[in-house]
């Protein structure tokens, strides 16, 4: 068995009294090497944020199971860090309290809390704001948040749902950055679900991409550029060769589900 | 005018005083302009200086302080049992299964519909008043606060498990801390109708109290008291209900956040 997570045939089906079971995941194998970073990239509803729940443990499969470290995932947990696309921040809790959450759950002495909630805010660049509270922070910054969070409890892997898709272009892709520079100073195992090509391309190590509904992978590619990556990777013609590569994947996936359910578009 | 634009503050609190000074002026035309007859109406003047009697000659405040008294005894009561059994059927939805269908029939009783019964079981007493008072929060209380509990955003939830937290640990650092500022709130608004059902608690069978002095009055044919009395109960009603916004502001500074 290679890799820290193994994803072995999970299928998710969801039932409908009356009505034909949709198919939201087909039998799925995924397995993710140690401080790899994996993109999951597929049109809307083809099942991408279904798989990433199920890893979670927020969702529960028809078929298959889900392993990490060999063991059979039943429920959430600390070994699982997940950010959502939504605000999840607790908004009774200032930012550092925030942070502090998984670890004061853990009984962690409250001296150690702090020191690592602190370290962790500097890593995202918001040690100036451990005070405030999440509806004092713009979008960008509660994600920020949102990670550090995630991070400070040392989770085996990071789940990202979406993580930037309701932020505006350019904090989307100092985001990016940021998170990419994390990864690359941290070397933490990351599974990334995202429907934004560049965004995929970019950040990823490597990408999956998705069929629509029932989603199963289609494509499983190793991004060849090396680390550190520059903003600049973005223009130039390797990056659009790949793009233009995964695009064209896509593309076929978002007509395919037109066409099979032209009700939902 | 243009919906839903902000008004100044200058311009709110005069627009507010306005009213007050307007109905206290048709009151005084109706009364001295010899429309409605002193039998049926007392005039502004006559119910103040009746009132400042009844305050320096007649003991008022003590009545006052009774009423106040009950108000609070039995809204505490009821609220120290409907909190805990809210929260749990928030959270539970078991427990809820089981006490919702019951709570929700109760909650339809009227509290003065059992006045009879509990004089009753308890007597004219105290304890007849704070059961009234009790009767009326408690079901209100209760479904009111298992509905706040109840809506905890999921993401919120999904996220506390995501780090680790126990089932018992969402309900006590997720569901409850979340719903604390829509709990402040139903408190204060079910303190108000507490304020209605005492004044009929104690309408029959007191010997004290706002609603017992309003009885008397009534005897009189005293309609300036009974008007003074009804003024106290909605001035202590408008101080409780300041008393209650500020505290939440206090307790709750982040909820009003980004309002």
């Amino acid at each position: 068995m290679k890799g820290i997570l193994n994803v072995r045939g999970v299928a998710r089906r969801f039932e409908t009294p009356g009505r034909e079971p949709t198919v939201a995941l087909e039998a799925t194998d995924l397995d993710v090497a140690e401080n790899d970073f994996v993109t999951i990239l597929g049109p809307s509803g083809c099942g991408k944020s279904t798989l990433l729940r199920i890893v979670a443990g927020l969702d529960h499969p028809s078929a298959g199971e889900v392993l990490l470290d060999g063991r059979r995932i039943a429920a959430p947990g600390a070994d699982r860090g997940m950010v959502f696309q939504s605000y999840t921040l607790f908004p009774w809790l200032n930012v550092l309290d925030n942070v502090c959450f998984g670890l004061r759950e853990r009984g962690m002495p409250r001296a150690e809390q702090l020191d690592l909630a602190n370290a962790f805010l500097a890593k995202v660049g918001l040690d100036g704001f451990a005070q405030h509270y999440p509806k004092q922070l713009s979008g960008g910054m509660q994600q920020r948040v949102a990670i550090a969070r995630a991070l400070a409890n040392g989770p085996r892997i990071l789940l990202m749902d979406e993580p930037f898709g309701a932020l505006d272009h350019q904090t989307r892709e100092l985001m990016q950055e940021l998170l990419l520079g994390i990864w690359e100073a941290e070397k933490k195992t990351v599974l990334f679900v995202t429907h934004d090509i560049d965004e995929a391309a970019f950040i990823g190590s490597r990408v999956v991409v998705m069929s629509a509904r029932p989603g199963r992978i289609k494509v499983d590619l190793a991004v060849p550029f090396a680390h550190p990556r520059h903003y600049s990777l973005k223009t130039e013609p390797r990056f659009a060769a790949l793009k233009a590569e995964l695009t064209a994947q896509l593309r076929a996936e978002v007509i395919a589900a037109q066409v099979a359910q032209p009700a939902l578009t | 005018m243009k919906p839903l634009t902000a008004v100044e503050p200058g311009t709110r609190l005069l627009l507010g005083v306005g009213f007050f000074v307007l109905f206290v002026a048709f009151w005084s035309a109706m009364t001295f302009g010899g429309v409605v007859s002193k039998t049926f109406l007392a005039d502004p003047l006559t119910m103040l200086a009746s009132g400042w009697n009844l305050l320096v000659e007649q003991g008022f405040m003590k009545d006052i302080g009774m009423t106040v008294w009950r108000v609070l005894g039995g809204f505490l009561i009821a609220v120290v049992i409907a909190l805990p059994l809210g929260v749990a059927m928030g959270a539970y939805k078991p427990i809820e299964a089981m006490f919702e269908p019951f709570v929700s029939f109760a909650r339809y009783l009227p509290a003065s519909a059992f006045i009879p019964l509990l004089i009753l079981w308890a007597g004219i007493g105290e304890a007849q008043k704070l059961a009234v008072i009790f009767i009326g929060s408690f079901f209100q209380l209760v479904l009111m606060f298992a509905v706040t509990v109840g809506n905890t955003r999921r993401d919120l939830v999904e996220a506390a498990y995501t780090l680790g937290a126990s089932h018992r640990s969402l309900v006590r650092r997720v569901l409850i801390p979340g719903a604390g500022p829509e709990i402040a709130e139903t408190l204060r608004m079910v303190l108000g109708w507490a304020w209605t059902y005492v004044i009929v608690a104690e309408l029959i069978g007191a010997s004290s109290g706002i609603g017992h002095m309003i009885t008397d009055s009534q005897a009189l044919l005293a309609t300036d008291q009974i008007i003074f009395g009804i003024i106290v109960i909605g001035l202590i009603g408008l101080v409780s209900d300041f008393a209650f916004k500020a505290l939440n502001r206090w307790l709750f500074p982040w909820a009003q956040l980004g309002r």
